[in-house]
C-alpha cells in the first residue's frame, strides 16, 4: 500500500521525455514485425532493475523472457529499466540479492527469475523487490509452452506493472490495425493483429477494397470492423479463433462505424438506411435494430459510456461535428464539447473521468479529452493530423494514427499526453488502431 | 497533373457554358456582334473544341436558313452543348459542407436532362472527403454530399430509380499528399455512368 502511493507522487511528476521508436521490419511479404529502439530515456520514470533471468535446459532463440520484461515495462513510459550491462551482481533468487548494490545504482525494484525448460513447458519463478525497503512484493511461478516465451514474458510483465502501479497492466493485449500498401490497382488494404510492442503480427483480412473502424468485442474473440470488399461500406464480425465471418449489417446507404457494447451482446453503428446518418444498435443474438438518434444532421461515430447505459456519438447539428452524450438512448443529447469547430470521435476513459477524442485546433488536428467533471478540455498530442484514438484498457495509454515527417505511424501516448512510442508503417499506410481488451 | 488538367477544363467548360447560356436566350447574330468580347472570350480559350458545329452554323448564313433549319441547328448546337457540359462529372466542394457550388448548377443540370432522356441510363454517384478530420464522419459527409448531387438531379428530371449513391469517405483520395490543392480535389462527387 505505502510503496504504492509513493509511486503514485513520483509518476505525478512525471515529464513527456520517454520516445521508443519502434521500426516496421519486413519479415516476408504477409508478415512484418516492429523493432523497438529506445532513442531517449524518461527522466522521472521509475527506475526498475530486470536481471536477466537465470536458464536450466535449452530456451528457445529469440528475445529472452527478461528482455522482453524490460522492453515491456520501458515501452509503458512508466518505468527506466537498468541496463543489463550496469549490473554488479546476477542475482537470480532472494539469497542472492545484496540491496546495498542496487541502491547504490539508484534502483526503486528489483525483478529476479529463473526459467526451466520441462519437456515442452518453460516455467518461471520470479520474484519483485521494493529496494529501499528491502521487501518483497511478489514472488509468483509462471509457465508456458517454449513457442510461447512472449507470452510468459508479457505475463510477468503484467505482473509487475500490477504490484507496482495498482493498475491492470496491458502488456498481454492486442492491438487491431489496417496497413495499406500499393496505389491504384495494385491497392492492398490488410486488417491486421499483433502484440503491443508490434510484435506476432498476424493478417486477419486482405482486400483490394478499403477496410476501416476495426472493434474489439469485450472478450477479445471478435473484431467488427466496416469492409468495403462488395463495393459499398458494410459491416462485419469476425470470429478470430476461427476466421469466420458474418456480415451483421448491409443495408442500403453507410453501414459503419461499429462499437461493442460492454457486456458484447450489442453493436453500436451508424446507418443510413432510414435517409441520413443516424446511430443505431443492433441485438447480437436476434440482429434487431433500434435507432438511437434523430436528427437531419450528421449523427455516427456512437461509444458506450463507462456506465454500459449511455452513449457519446458525433453530430454536425450545430453546424460542425461536436461531442454529444445521452444518459439513456432516446434521452436528450447534451452537446460535451465547445473548444473548436471540430471534435469527433469519442472515445470515453473506463473510469468514466475523461472523453477524448479528434479535436481541430487551427488547421491542425490533435486528440484531446475533456474532464467530465468540470468541462476543462486539454489538447494531449504534439502531432497535426491525428485520427483514430483508442485507450489501452487500463485507461493509462492511448493510441492513434498520425503522420510524422511525412510517414504514417501509430503513436502510443500516456493518457495524460506523456510518454510516446510510434510504430511507422515500413511502407505505405498504417492506421485505424484498436487495442484489445485484457482477457485473462 | 491529371486532376488539375480536368479541374482547368471544367472551369473552361462552365464558362463556356455560361456564356452560350446568354447568347442563346437573345437574338443570336446581333448579341454575338455586339458582345464581342464574350465571343472573343470562347475562341480564346479553345471553345472551337466545344463549339465546333455551333460557331460554324452561325457564322456562314443565318438570314438564308428557314426557321426549320434554324431550329434544327439550335437544336444540333444545344445538344453538342449539352454533351460538353457532361464531359464533366466530378464536382467539388469546401471543408465540411455538402452545398453544391453554383458553377455546377449547369453541369448538373445537363446530366439530369441527360437522365430523364434516357430513362434506361443508370449513374452511381461516388461521395468522397479529404482527409483531414476522422475516417468515420467523413464516411456520412461523403455519403451527404452524395445525396446533395442525387437531389439535385432528381429535382431536374432525373428519376430515383436511376441513381445509387456510395460514400468512399476519406479512403479513396484522387490526390495524394496532404496539402490544400490535393484536399480541394478530394472533396469531390463523382457521377460513374455504367
Amino acid at each position: 500500500m505505502t510503496h504504492r502511493h509513493a509511486f503514485r507522487t513520483t509518476f505525478a511528476r512525471f515529464r513527456l521525455l520517454v520516445w521508443l521508436a519502434v521500426f516496421l521490419v519486413s519479415a516476408g511479404s504477409a508478415r512484418a514485425e516492429l523493432l523497438i529502439r529506445i532513442t531517449e530515456g524518461a527522466d522521472s520514470a521509475v527506475p526498475i532493475a530486470v536481471v536477466p533471468f537465470a536458464e536450466s535446459g535449452n530456451m528457445p532463440a529469440g528475445d529472452s523472457v527478461s528482455s522482453i520484461v524490460q522492453s515491456d515495462l520501458a515501452m509503458s513510459g512508466e518505468f527506466r529499466p537498468l541496463q543489463p550491462s550496469k549490473m554488479l551482481s546476477l542475482p537470480s533468487k532472494r539469497s542472492e540479492v545484496y540491496f546495498r548494490d542496487w541502491r547504490m545504482l539508484g534502483q526503486r525494484y528489483l525483478l529476479v527469475g529463473s526459467l526451466n525448460r520441462s519437456g515442452d513447458q518453460i516455467e518461471a519463478r520470479f520474484e519483485l523487490f521494493d529496494v529501499n525497503r528491502e521487501e518483497r512484493i511478489l514472488g509468483e511461478t509462471a509457465s508456458a509452452p517454449a513457442s510461447n516465451v512472449r507470452s510468459l514474458g508479457h505475463h510477468i510483465s503484467d505482473r509487475v506493472y500490477e504490484a507496482i502501479t495498482g493498475n491492470a497492466g496491458v502488456f498481454s493485449t492486442k492491438l487491431a490495425y489496417v496497413t495499406v500498401t500499393g496505389a491504384g490497382d495494385n491497392i492492398r488494404y490488410h486488417l491486421q493483429v499483433s502484440d503491443v510492442d508490434g510484435k506476432r503480427t498476424r493478417v486477419r483480412l486482405e482486400s483490394d477494397e478499403p477496410i476501416l473502424s476495426p472493434a474489439w468485442s469485450p472478450d477479445g474473440k471478435r473484431l467488427a470492423y466496416v469492409s468495403f470488399e462488395t463495393g459499398k461500406p458494410v459491416v462485419f464480425v469476425h470470429e478470430l479463433t476461427t476466421g469466420q465471418r458474418r456480415k451483421v449489417a448491409d443495408f442500403p446507404g453507410l453501414n459503419s462505424a461499429p462499437a461493442w457494447s460492454p457486456d458484447g451482446k450489442s453493436l453500436l453503428m451508424t446507418l443510413s438506411r432510414d435517409g441520413n446518418a443516424e446511430v443505431y444498435e443492433m441485438d447480437m443474438a436476434s440482429d434487431q435494430i433500434t435507432r438511437l438518434t434523430d436528427h437531419w444532421a450528421i449523427d455516427t461515430e456512437g461509444a458506450w459510456d463507462h456506465t454500459g447505459r449511455g452513449i457519446f456519438f458525433t453530430s454536425d447539428r450545430s453546424g460542425g461535428p461536436q461531442i454529444y452524450h445521452m444518459d439513456r438512448p432516446g434521452a436528450e443529447p447534451r452537446r460535451i464539447t465547445f473548444g473548436s469547430r471540430y471534435n469527433a470521435r469519442a472515445r470515453p476513459g473506463p473510469e468514466g473521468d475523461y472523453v477524448y477524442y479528434v479535436h481541430q485546433r487551427d488547421s491542425s488536428f490533435h486528440i484531446a479529452r475533456t474532464n467530465l467533471s468540470n468541462g476543462q478540455e486539454s489538447v494531449i498530442t504534439r502531432t497535426e493530423s491525428d485520427d483514430s484514438p483508442s485507450l489501452s484498457p487500463n485507461g493509462r495509454l492511448l493510441i492513434y494514427a498520425t503522420r510524422e515527417g511525412g510517414n504514417s505511424v501509430l503513436t502510443v501516448v500516456s493518457a495524460d499526453g506523456g510518454a510516446a512510442y510510434s510504430l511507422p508503417a515500413a511502407e505505405g499506410e498504417v492506421r485505424d488502431p484498436a487495442w484489445g481488451p485484457i482477457t485473462r | 497533373m491529371k486532376l488539375s488538367l480536368s479541374s482547368k477544363v471544367f472551369a473552361m467548360l462552365l464558362s463556356a457554358g455560361l456564356v452560350a447560356g446568354c447568347s442563346s436566350t437573345g437574338e443570336p447574330m446581333e448579341e454575338g456582334q455586339a458582345a464581342g468580347s464574350d465571343v472573343e472570350a470562347i475562341n480564346q480559350e479553345g471553345g472551337a473544341t466545344v463549339y465546333d458545329g455551333a460557331d460554324g452554323d452561325g457564322g456562314v448564313s443565318s438570314t438564308a436558313m428557314t426557321d426549320e433549319e434554324r431550329q434544327a441547328a439550335q437544336e444540333e448546337a444545344e445538344q453538342s452543348r449539352q454533351a460538353a457540359l457532361r464531359d464533366v462529372t466530378t464536382f467539388y466542394f469546401d471543408f465540411d459542407t455538402s452545398e453544391i457550388k453554383p458553377e455546377a448548377r449547369d453541369v448538373l443540370i445537363a446530366h439530369a436532362r441527360y437522365l430523364a432522356d434516357n430513362p434506361r441510363e443508370d449513374v452511381r454517384l461516388e461521395g468522397h472527403a479529404d482527409e483531414r478530420g476522422t475516417k468515420e464522419y467523413n464516411l456520412a459527409l461523403g455519403e451527404r454530399r452524395a445525396k446533395a448531387v442525387q437531389r439535385f438531379l432528381i429535382v431536374n428530371g432525373a428519376s430515383r430509380g436511376q441513381i445509387e449513391t456510395v460514400s468512399y469517405g476519406e479512403e479513396k483520395p484522387a490526390v495524394r499528399g496532404s496539402s490544400e490543392s490535393a484536399w480541394a480535389q478530394n472533396r469531390r462527387v463523382e457521377l460513374v455512368f455504367e
